[in-house]
């Protein structure tokens, strides 16, 4: 579904990622496993076009997307929930909702209600405004306004970061939904076993470059690359 | 004694009223202006130049119609528009490709094209003073309060707040209101879940300036449309937006109430320094609430 080669993005100078390549299946949760600063938000950013790679190339459904703008891509089917949630402030959760939302011919759509079956909490506080909800509330409404756009292939920034461990445990559940659905999933965490626990594979990056990839059981098994790349 | 009371009474009720409509013609221009400022960050020094073009073309409908009501009220409907379509060529040709300059770039930009305007709104209608006629319903004066108050003002008292509703479910009730909210504060965001933000700012700007080119159309009959509005204009539009929080078209509301109204109370209590009290309002103002009255989005 996606594949992305030696991608080299930079911030203004500086240079970020260093060769980055991953390929993602359809219908697969794959995850990025790094420390704070180690690359996996400038990929994802990369991935959906708001810093886009000045070298290498990223395909997605066989299409080169390298250099789209975000707006595009997001209609081509890629969802984007960013690690620090960006929820519009001023909008209630509805409008938050609501202006993501997307008519498409045909085909698995997604609306408010089937938005609020994923994540019921989010129905209570509908009217609500995005600047007044709790840390987990806003990562829950970051993933149901990207679900909004009908994405075929989700970027999830740090979805577990910050959050209480029980909120860890419902989110997991709810992300776990969206996989049966047949969702595929891009997943950057820190949360290392969360995460293995979601995902079938998984990509390790470290200073800007991927320094192990593997199933989900030989990373499991492999002490060594953990301790070096995330000090687990 | 007792009637000199009544007096003082009614000229100051009649003189806030006067103060109240000329509030509402600054709340119609500065709230686009300030809406333009919120959603697209863009401080239009233009602006001005455009609620000029809205007076002038409501002259220029007008006077096809040989000054009729029929004219007043296609004014009122299509000089607004027509300043609409100048904001959307300007906004496409020029305004599009400069959104991620720096401010000063951005008011040197507008400075620039508030001469530009100027000088075509000279080569086509030259720098006579011009002036319309409202209907004669909105003609003459009625009694309010034991003194007489003009009907157009009257009028005003009552476009302004249409049109501040209409803002208020444009903004909270249709979709590209709340995402032209959204963009306000994110954009990056906007366009991260798939909304063409090129066009959301499109939309703004167009709808910014429309208020100014109503805002034009609707000070036209009381006043002598001339070269120079637009600068009269501007300074008070930006001293308005910025007291009211920049950005924040309720702070639009605030600033040009505070502004309408020191300015009429000026008049009655000090003529001939009348001009200086809304000035003076605005240093208050500022030195209590530097970042204006209301919650700026910047």
């Amino acid at each position: 579904m996606l594949e992305v080669e030696e991608i080299h993005t930079f911030y203004g100078l500086s240079h970020i990622l260093f060769g980055v390549s991953l390929s993602i299946e359809s219908g697969k949760v794959v995850c990025m496993l790094g420390r704070n600063g180690a690359g996996k938000s400038t990929t994802l950013k990369s991935i959906i076009g708001i810093t886009p790679p000045k070298k290498g190339s990223i395909r997605f459904k066989g299409e080169e997307i390298t250099g789209k703008q975000p707006f595009m891509l997001v209609r081509m089917g890629i969802g984007y929930a960013p690690d620090e949630r960006r929820i519009f402030a001023d909008l209630t959760v509805e409008d938050n909702l609501e202006i993501a939302e997307r008519k498409v011919e045909g085909g698995e759509r997604w609306d408010k209600e089937r938005a609020y079956e994923v994540f019921p909490v989010l129905e209570n506080i509908g009217s609500r405004r995005g600047g007044c909800l709790s840390g987990g509330e806003q990562k829950m409404l970051a993933i149901a306004r990207a679900l909004m756009c009908n994405p075929e292939l989700l970027l999830l920034d740090e979805p577990f970061e910050g959050l209480a461990p029980v909120m860890v445990k419902v989110l997991e559940d709810q992300i776990g939904t969206l996989k049966e659905t047949g969702l595929t999933v891009l997943l950057a965490e820190q949360n290392v076993k969360t995460t293995l626990r979601l995902s079938d594979h998984g990509y390790i990056i470290d200073d800007g470059k991927i320094r192990y990839q593997g199933s989900v059981e030989e990373l499991k098994e492999n002490e060594e690359v953990r301790r070096k790349y995330l000090f687990i | 004694m007792d009637s000199g009371y009544i007096l003082t009474f009614a000229a100051l009720s009649s003189q806030f009223l006067v103060g109240l409509s000329r509030a509402m013609i600054l709340f119609i221009v500065c709230s686009g202006m300030s809406f333009v400022l919120g959603v697209l960050r863009v401080p239009n020094v233009a602006h001005g130049s455009l609620y000029m073009i809205g007076a002038f073309s409501a002259f220029s409908i007008s006077t096809l119609f040989g000054g009729s009501s029929t004219g007043f009220w296609l004014a009122l409907i299509i000089s607004p528009l027509v300043v609409a379509l100048v904001s959307l060529i300007a906004e496409r040709a020029l305004f599009c490709h400069l959104y991620e300059r720096e401010h000063l770039m951005l008011l040197l930009f507008t400075f620039a094209l508030m001469l530009i305007l100027g000088d075509l709104v000279k080569l086509t209608w030259g720098a006579d003073y011009r002036s319309i006629m409202a209907p004669p319903f909105l003609r003459g004066s009625i009694p309010i309060f034991g003194s007489s108050f003009p009907r157009y003002n009257l009028f005003l008292l009552i476009v302004g707040p249409v049109v501040a509703i209409s803002l208020y479910l444009f903004t909270n009730k249709t979709k590209i209101g709340k995402i032209a909210r959204a963009a306000a504060v994110d954009r990056e965001m906007v366009g991260a879940v798939g909304i063409n933000v090129s066009w959301v700012f499109a939309a703004a700007f167009v709808i910014g300036c429309y208020l100014a080119g109503l805002g034009g159309a609707l000070v036209a009959p009381m006043v002598s449309i001339t070269l120079g509005m637009d600068h009269d204009i501007i300074i008070e539009a930006f001293l308005i937006v910025t007291i009211g929080g920049l950005g924040n078209m309720w702070g639009a509301l605030v600033g040009s109430l505070i502004f309408g109204i020191t300015q009429a109370f000026g008049v009655l209590f000090w003529p001939q320094f009348a001009i200086v009290f809304p000035y003076l309002a605005v240093v208050i103002i500022l030195i209590l609430r530097p970042t204006g009255m209301l919650k700026s989005v910047w």
